[in-house]
């Protein structure tokens, strides 16, 4: 009874849903993203030109934001990487019994709403929060320092809130590990930093490419943690498209700039998944 | 990482080589406190100030009530954008949840042309940042003419959920014993029979994960809603926008409230699935 075309029929409704919403709107992203502004037209009406000077105009004037994008999405990735690991090796390898409690405690904060958690941030670092009253008391920070409206805010919020995204594939691939290849790197006379560095690490290491792609895509896209925490100042590309769209309405510039960062976004993916060797991932 | 040192009862040790040794000791513990107060401070200060007395904008505290929590829609406008939130988070869980463990079984169980082809049509959605997928599909809506609103929603947040389904769906599938459908087959059962009663309860609760994800990505999600939603509010949105005059404090009781909830049925859940372990 096993036909040939059960795997085509079985992908069929899935496939259709994806092209027509998924793959379509890319396409018609992509011819957005070379019209110009009608002549005498309304604010947004558009004809195609095929004017893909469009792409080098939306980039020049926004390399800023670009590069903040990748510079904060970056840094909040390598955080999270670091924050993560030890909390996933913890749970895998130190948490006995209450593994499964640990890891529900682990994805529990993420269960209170995304937007919520980032504005809990923004008062927290606040004025009126206890960090920035308590840091000045200790002298870490100036009178004249706040923590909100800056560069640190966002990253610090993007870390906090991709972080689940990092910890769990770590977790998954930590826990994969056969406890005994590290007793026997042990009774090889490796000490525990060369085990960790020649055998736990090489065998997580689909677990951190997972995580940092996971974390680094949306932090990239991310437009919600610049615009609660951080100022003017702190804009990301994300906050230039979404301006572009709904303040502008200039639909061609925020088409070539979304265009431009999945480009950017998965060229840098796939240099890091031949780099990192994990194709399997895909 | 605590290395082997000489017996501790050495009782002339000093005081520092005694604490720092305790610290070596218990360095994964007191790493993970840090950690899980990392984890739960915004969580702890959303729920307690859910209980503030505060009015209207919830920035400073301003005294204990237990009134936000019994009027939970006091607030204008949270309670609708709640239930749109509800509602398209169901609609398109049950959509993303069909399509995906279609897809899944798909990939998972049959060898095909074309399936690594499939696999990366899997994979783009979740490559491509939410604001690319948001943005992409506004344009394709407003070439059709149409409005942005809530089925618009619903379909951007299948989109984004059918990947995040198959790829849970698939992790169950790859870790099923073949042996337990062979021993289906040599007992007579044909392939349906198989199908249901040996394959499907066994990837049930993968199933069941997925449609748990598919509901909290929908529920939790932004950028992609508030490209495609026109002037209807979620949850989400109705925070963002109030953020820059300070939320109503019921906003907090139904985080807090969602909070619990959600940890309520992932401790359940876990509770299923070791007694059917045991038994």
């Amino acid at each position: 009874m096993k036909k040939i075309s059960t795997p085509y029929l079985l992908l069929l409704p899935g496939f259709a849903f994806l092209f027509t919403f998924f793959i379509l709107p890319i396409i018609n992203l992509a011819q957005t993203s070379t019209q110009t502004r009608l002549e005498n037209g309304d604010t947004g009406q558009y004809e195609q030109t095929l004017r893909f000077a469009n792409y080098l105009d939306a980039f020049i004037e926004n390399r800023e934001q670009f590069t903040r994008s990748f510079v904060y999405a970056l840094i909040a990735t390598l955080l999270a990487l670091l924050i993560s690991y030890p909390l996933a090796y913890a749970l895998a390898f130190k948490a006995g019994k209450y593994k499964n409690i640990l890891l529900v405690l682990v994805i529990a904060p993420f269960f209170t709403s995304f937007l919520l958690r980032t504005v809990a941030w923004k008062q927290i670092l606040g004025e009126e929060g206890f960090v920035v009253p308590s840091l000045r008391t200790l002298g870490v920070i100036s009178e004249s320092t706040t923590l909100t409206s800056t560069a640190f805010a966002v990253v610090m919020g993007m870390t906090y809130n991709f972080l689940p995204f990092m910890t769990l594939p770590l977790y998954a691939s930590i826990d994969r590990i056969d406890p005994r290849t590290l007793e026997a790197s042990g009774d090889l006379y490796a000490n525990g930093f060369t085990t960790f560095r020649k055998v736990t690490l090489p065998l997580s290491m689909p677990g951190v490419v997972a995580g940092t792609l996971l974390t680094f895509i949306p932090a990239a896209g991310d437009y919600v943690n610049a615009q609660i925490l951080g100022s003017p100042n702190t804009k990301m590309i994300g906050n230039v498209i979404e301006s572009r769209y709904f303040k502008i309405v200039d639909y061609p510039t925020a088409a070539a700039l979304s265009f431009t960062l999945m480009a950017a976004i998965l060229i840098l993916v796939t240099i890091y998944i031949r780099k990192a060797g994990t194709e399997e991932l895909v | 990482m605590s290395v082997k040192q000489k017996d501790a009862s050495i009782p002339t040790l000093p005081l520092g080589a005694v604490i720092s040794r305790w610290i070596g000791r218990n360095l994964i513990r007191i790493y993970m406190v840090f950690a899980f107060t990392y984890l739960f401070i915004p969580v702890a200060y959303t729920f307690a100030f859910s209980f503030n007395d505060s009015g209207k904008s919830n920035l400073i505290w301003k005294g204990f009530t237990f009134d936000n929590w019994t009027n939970p829609c006091g607030a204008p406008e949270v309670c609708t954008a709640l239930g749109n939130s509800i509602k398209i988070g169901l609609l398109s869980t049950i959509f993303a949840t069909i399509l995906g463990t279609m897809i899944a079984f798909a990939i998972g169980r049959h060898a095909f042309k074309g399936r690594s082809a499939s696999n990366l049509l899997i994979f783009l959605p979740m490559a491509t940042p939410e604001i690319v997928l948001g943005a992409s599909l506004l344009s394709l809506f407003l070439v059709f003419q149409i409005n942005p609103g809530f089925w618009p929603t619903v379909i951007a947040h299948v989109v984004f959920c059918i990947s995040f389904v198959v790829v849970t769906v698939k992790a169950r599938i790859a870790s099923l014993d073949p042996r337990l459908e062979q021993a289906a087959m040599d007992l007579y059962a044909n392939e349906f029979q198989t199908f249901r009663r040996v394959t499907l309860p066994l990837v049930a609760p993968g199933i069941a994960a997925a449609a748990l994800l598919a509901f909290s990505l929908s529920f939790d999600d932004f950028i992609i809603t508030n490209f495609n939603s026109g002037t209807m509010t979620t949850f989400p949105k109705f925070v963002y926008v109030s953020a820059a005059r300070g939320i109503p404090a019921q906003a907090n009781v139904i985080g807090s409230a969602m909070f619990f909830l959600a940890l309520a049925l992932v401790i359940v859940g876990q509770v299923v699935s070791r007694k059917r372990k045991v038994s």
